[in-house]
């Protein structure tokens, strides 16, 4: 944006000059100091300037002393700094080089160190897989109007996943005083707006003073459960303005912040029915929060000897323990008498199932899978914060018993709850059907592996061989997924051992595609303090949505092994377009028109390459996969990023 | 009606494909082509090895009777495969498909799998 904005103010000095250099001539040809407007009837449509206008327009300026005062943007950064920080995240813009200088010099690059972006979709989504790993917000500026409305999708994502994230958003507010041309064009009055449906909380700050308690606040806002995006205007004039009484302005200090509760007295009736029940299950979603949040839900589960069905929307459960039956879901809450869920995105389709038929005029059809009586119990905080227009709140589902209330705090008094209404006989039961599932788990597993080993040979690849040989590479390493499986048929989450919380951060929320490259490239710039591996099963459609992160993870150095699921297609769109063609009684004559990522294929190890990651690929034959990827992994093990191609199955 | 007589078909040809696969002259060759080209490998995989969008198909398939009677009339989020979009010659080539595919390697010889 700084690049289009310099090239409009050079085109029309350019333009200036010549007609300088026009006027002198026609000066120096008629001996006479006159203007060069033309005569009436010869007019042309623009005049050109007089020799004045164009001498007081193309002059040098005379030299202005810098303030005294320190700009507000110096301010600005120590806001920032108060919070700790760490980065910043950025393609940078005209709208906010006074930030993002003060950013360099008074704040040192450091807490927050700038992070050169290529997309503000990207810079967002960074963020959001950044906090899912080290559970701090980071800072994204985005360029007033066209920045933000990049990003958009990645703030819609990060509030359908409940992430913090504290958006800065250009602007140049004041019309009596910004540039013309571009940046007028890139102003707004509300450019909020933009986002406004889907962030917790906004702000237009006008003073310094205000921003600070805007910056604050929105901090603690967005980390408030159930977190979420927040946006502050940045504006231009604000961030240049002098600091007049810096002893005058006040920082104010964060509040701690406890998440909310759910009711006491409807844990104590949640807990009454959960010990009642002679088949209860946990289901949950975005539980989780930290590893707090595991240890209390296997601490609930193994006192109901409950199965877990873990919908993944953090990593909530172990699923090396027995009673992790996440892949027999349905099966397991059909046989349920009652569904205990716990931060669920979509309780109606957790009980119930849509059949992506022909029926009811192609609207597909609905059939429940709860049985008629299910007790169904939510603790939820997003009940705490839903907003109208946009549709993430799902369709709605009755309950028994609805609590407003953040899970993972709400657990620990669930568990007391519970363990105060147990009796003897209860737990003697529970015991019982505990055996019944390690055996169940048993031999779930075996079918998993037995499932896996069909097709190991074939090219190209299948994701679980994709997924096992990756697997055998990392398995001894201090690892994490950060990309959903679910493009991959859960392999990973089904046969590798994600055995604590750090193991896997979920998926983007939103569904938004764009989400998997940035996001993971921000998982691995947290665990890169942490030492940990990060990995990324990358999608191919979705990295071409905004490939330049990867060159943001070279030009930083951030540590991230990216495994291509290269299917050459929008594989979900490939589904979508034939299974409607065959409802209608019509012939495909090949894999459907704009589904396919081929013709010519994407060398995806090349376009790595020239972005400074070390890459090998495209890799069709299994036998050589597992070299590769070893050699990635040391490439990562040492500090840089790489990215391994593998042609593989759509599924 | 039109279902009776599907149904019929698919029996008489079920009975073929079961007391004399070399009397349908059907084509395992010409199955993966079709496989390919109905879209089967989409959701199953180009060997029918199944995927969470698709059940696993091969090794092993399903009686020709049952797996040919959920193609035609599937009401699940698979769309029925009818005859004017996938004929009685190639369903059966794509039978000899999937019975050609090779059984699967045990879990325990592959370390990779092993628990």
């Amino acid at each position: 944006m700084t690049a289009t904005s310099q090239k409009g103010t050079v085109g029309r000095r350019a333009f200036l000059a010549g007609a300088a250099a026009a006027g002198a001539g026609v000066a120096a040809s008629s001996g006479k100091a006159a203007s060069v407007t033309a005569r009436a009837d010869r007019a042309p449509a623009a005049t050109l300037p007089s020799a004045k206008r164009v001498a007081m327009e193309t002059r040098l300026p005379a030299a202005t002393a810098p303030s005294k005062n320190a700009p507000g943007s110096d301010f600005m950064v120590d806001v920032i700094k108060s919070l700790a920080i760490p980065y910043v995240l950025a393609n940078p813009a005209s709208s906010f080089r006074g930030l993002h200088e003060s950013l360099l010099t008074h704040g040192g690059n450091k807490s927050p160190e700038f992070i050169t972006c290529m997309h503000e979709e990207s810079s967002i989504a960074m963020a959001h897989g950044y906090f899912k790993v080290a559970g701090r917000p980071l800072a994204v500026p985005c360029h007033g109007t066209v920045g933000l409305q990049h990003g958009t999708m990645a703030v819609y994502n990060a509030w359908c996943d409940r992430v913090p994230v504290i958006i800065l958003a250009g602007n140049d507010l004041d019309a009596a005083v910004r540039p013309p041309g571009v940046p007028t064009i890139h102003s707004a009055q509300d450019v909020n707006a933009l986002v406004r449906d889907f962030t917790k909380w906004d702000d237009t700050p006008v003073s310094l003073q205000h921003f600070a308690q805007s910056f604050v606040r929105a901090y603690k806002v967005a980390m408030t459960p159930p977190h979420g995006p927040v946006a502050i205007t940045l504006d231009a004039g604000l961030q240049e303005e002098p600091i007049r009484d810096r002893e005058r302005l006040i920082v104010p200090a964060l509040s701690k912040i406890a998440p909310p509760q759910a009711d006491i007295a409807a844990l104590r009736e949640a807990a009454a029915l959960l010990v009642a029940a002679q088949k209860p299950v946990i289901v949950a979603d975005r539980l989780a929060r930290s590893e707090a949040g595991m240890t209390g839900l296997i601490e609930l589960a193994e006192l109901l000897q409950a199965p877990v069905i873990d919908q993944a929307g953090r990593m909530n459960f172990p699923n090396t323990h027995y009673l992790n039956l996440t892949p027999l879901g349905r099966r397991v809450v059909a046989d349920a008498d009652l569904v205990l869920g716990l931060e669920l995105t979509d309780f109606w389709g957790t009980v119930n199932a849509f059949i992506d038929n022909a029926a009811d005029e192609g609207h597909g059809a609905r059939e429940p899978v709860a049985k008629a009586g299910t007790k169904l119990i939510a603790i939820s905080s997003v009940e705490l914060l839903t907003k109208s227009n946009y549709q993430d709140f799902e369709r709605y589902q009755s309950l028994d018993l609805a609590m407003a209330g953040d899970a993972e705090a709400s657990l620990p008094a669930l568990i007391d709850a519970v363990k105060s209404a147990m009796t003897a006989d209860r737990r003697a039961a529970f015991a019982q059907r505990g055996e019944a599932f390690r055996k169940a788990h048993t031999e779930m597993r075996e079918r998993l592996r037995a499932a896996a080993a069909v097709g190991w040979n074939l090219s190209p690849i299948t994701t679980a061989r994709m997924c096992m040989e990756l697997w055998g590479q990392i398995r001894g390493e201090d690892w994490m997924l950060a990309s959903s499986d679910q493009f991959q048929s859960y392999w990973p989450t089904r046969l590798w051992a994600m055995d604590r919380h750090s193991r896997h951060i979920g998926g983007s929320g939103g569904y938004g595609v764009g989400y998997g490259a940035p996001a993971a490239v921000g998982a691995a710039l947290a665990n890169k303090a942490l030492g940990r591996l990060t990995v990324n099963i990358q999608s191919d459609g979705d990295l071409m949505y905004a490939p330049g992160v990867l060159w943001t993870a070279a030009h930083h150095r951030i540590p991230l092994l990216s495994v291509m699921h290269n299917n050459r297609g929008y594989h979900q769109e490939v589904m979508h377009v034939e299974r409607v063609a065959m409802r209608r009684n019509r012939v495909l004559k090949e894999t459907p028109v704009g589904t396919t990522i081929g013709n010519p294929d994407i060398d995806y190890a090349a376009l790595a390459k020239s972005m400074g990651v070390w890459s090998a690929g495209p890799i069709s034959d299994p036998e050589v996969l597992a070299p590769a990827l070893k050699k990635a992994v040391e490439v990562v093990k040492s500090g840089e990023p790489a990215l391994v191609d593998v042609v593989s199955q759509p599924r | 009606m039109r279902r009776h007589f599907l149904a019929l078909a698919l029996t008489v040809a079920c009975a073929c494909l079961a007391h004399d696969g070399a009397a349908l002259a059907a084509s395992a060759e010409r199955g993966k082509t079709a496989f390919m080209h109905a879209g089967c490998w989409q959701c199953h995989g180009t060997a029918g090895q199944g995927s969470i969008a698709g059940p696993k198909l091969a090794p092993d398939p399903l009686p020709f009777e049952s797996l040919s009677a959920f193609v035609r009339s599937s009401s699940r989020a698979m769309p029925p495969f009818r005859e004017e979009v996938l004929s009685d010659e190639d369903l059966a080539d794509i039978y000899a498909y999937l019975q050609s595919i090779p059984p699967a390697p045990a879990p325990d010889s592959i370390p990779l799998l092993k628990e």
